[in-house]
């Protein structure tokens, strides 16, 4: 039965996501992209729990884990810090070209 | 793995604000607010993370995140507004990779139970450890590293040989009661390999479009993950970006008036020019 709960979790999910960006302009094509790269940075959620549940006392869960977080984090630093610069510059341009 | 209702709930918001941030980013009035709330909601995520029950390895886990954030926003505010899209896509590379990496942390632990838990662990580290060499490839081509499209001599021949060795590893893997380590290791060799091989051929001009679609592919891989650690904010932010990130490459592809086929196939067939 769970496995059936998440399965609907899959299927909406899946539909959501699709009518969420359904009327997106080309022009923010690539911001989108980007902002939405950002969001798949909450795999450093799971990083962080499977890094955390790892045995203290062995190196090579240790170095795994650490890799995943460390990944997990500049996917999603880096994820925002991108998508945030290139929406600002999109903003003051859409100003200009609207006075 | 246990959790407790006030993480649970933290959860829910934070994949709430998530998708209206995306509807928000969807818009150019609102874009910029749906960024920020996104990443205030990624904050939440992360500190309510740190008081999951049962958490070890403090000290290691902040070092990692601080690390890998402070290079990640270091070289995304100083990057050059035309060197973007590289970034993009090395960052989603790290994505991938750390979703990858889940797969093989909680296969080293012996902590993937069940068939269909084994079946999307190992389908999530195929996908991620494709998005991860896939965008690393894409990265230094768009940065210059790798000026020349790199084809291997039948390489539509190779890729299925490689493909086909990889699934039929991963089936095996899914059907072990203890898959072995040595096997896990070798699958996610392959699958870095195939990663690049497939992403090797195709021109700078198309990247973009391959880079959203790999960009979908990592968000599959973190849904996927999602389930093996029976996180819902994985899944739901992960299949919601996986399906936008599908339809977006189809509209940008579109906009292109290039079919994602020929983008993705037509180089290794050898009919298109390259970038």
């Amino acid at each position: 039965m769970e496995g059936i709960v998440y399965l609907y979790v899959f299927v909406l999910a899946a539909f959501t996501g699709y009518e969420v960006i359904s009327r997106v302009p080309v022009i923010l094509h690539t911001p989108l992209m980007s902002g939405s790269n950002f969001i798949h940075g909450v795999v450093l959620v799971g990083a962080m729990v499977v890094m955390g549940h790892a045995d203290p006392d062995s190196p090579v869960q240790l170095a795994i884990g650490f890799f995943a977080v460390f990944l997990g984090a500049a996917n999603a630093a880096g994820g925002y810090v991108v998508t945030e610069r290139m929406l600002a510059m999109f903003k003051s341009d859409k100003k200009k070209g609207g006075a | 793995m246990h959790s407790n209702l006030f993480i649970d709930l933290a959860y829910v918001a934070v994949a709430v604000v998530f998708i209206l941030g995306l509807k928000a980013m969807s818009s150019p009035v609102t874009a910029r607010k749906g960024i920020v709330w996104a990443g205030w909601a990624m904050v939440a995520a992360t500190l309510v993370t740190l008081f999951f029950p049962g958490m070890q390895n403090f000290a290691l886990m902040i070092v990692a995140m601080l690390a890998g954030a402070s290079v990640a926003w270091w070289s995304g505010k100083k990057v050059a507004m035309t060197d973007m899209p590289q970034m993009v896509a090395i960052y989603n590379g790290m994505g991938g990779g750390a979703a990858a990496a889940i797969a093989l942390l909680e296969f080293t632990k012996g902590e993937v139970h069940g068939m269909v838990a084994a079946a999307l662990a190992v389908l999530g580290a195929l996908i991620g450890s494709v998005a991860f060499s896939g965008s690393c490839i894409a990265f230094a081509k768009l940065q210059g590293i790798m000026k020349k499209a790199f084809r291997l001599p039948k390489q539509d021949a190779v890729n299925i040989v490689l493909a086909a060795i990889t699934v039929i590893l991963g089936l095996a893997i899914i059907s072990a009661d203890h898959p072995g380590m040595g096997w896990i290791v070798v699958f996610f060799i392959l699958s870095l390999i195939l990663g690049a091989i497939i992403t090797a051929p195709i021109g700078g001009a198309d990247m973009p479009v391959v880079i959203s679609l790999l960009n979908a592919f990592t968000g599959l891989a973190v849904g996927f993950e999602g389930y093996v650690l029976k996180n819902p904010a994985l899944i739901v932010a992960g299949i919601v970006v996986g399906a936008s990130g599908t339809l977006l490459t189809q509209l940008m592809a579109k906009a292109m008036n290039r079919p994602i086929r020929n983008i993705i196939f037509t180089p290794i067939t050898g009919e298109a020019a390259e970038g």
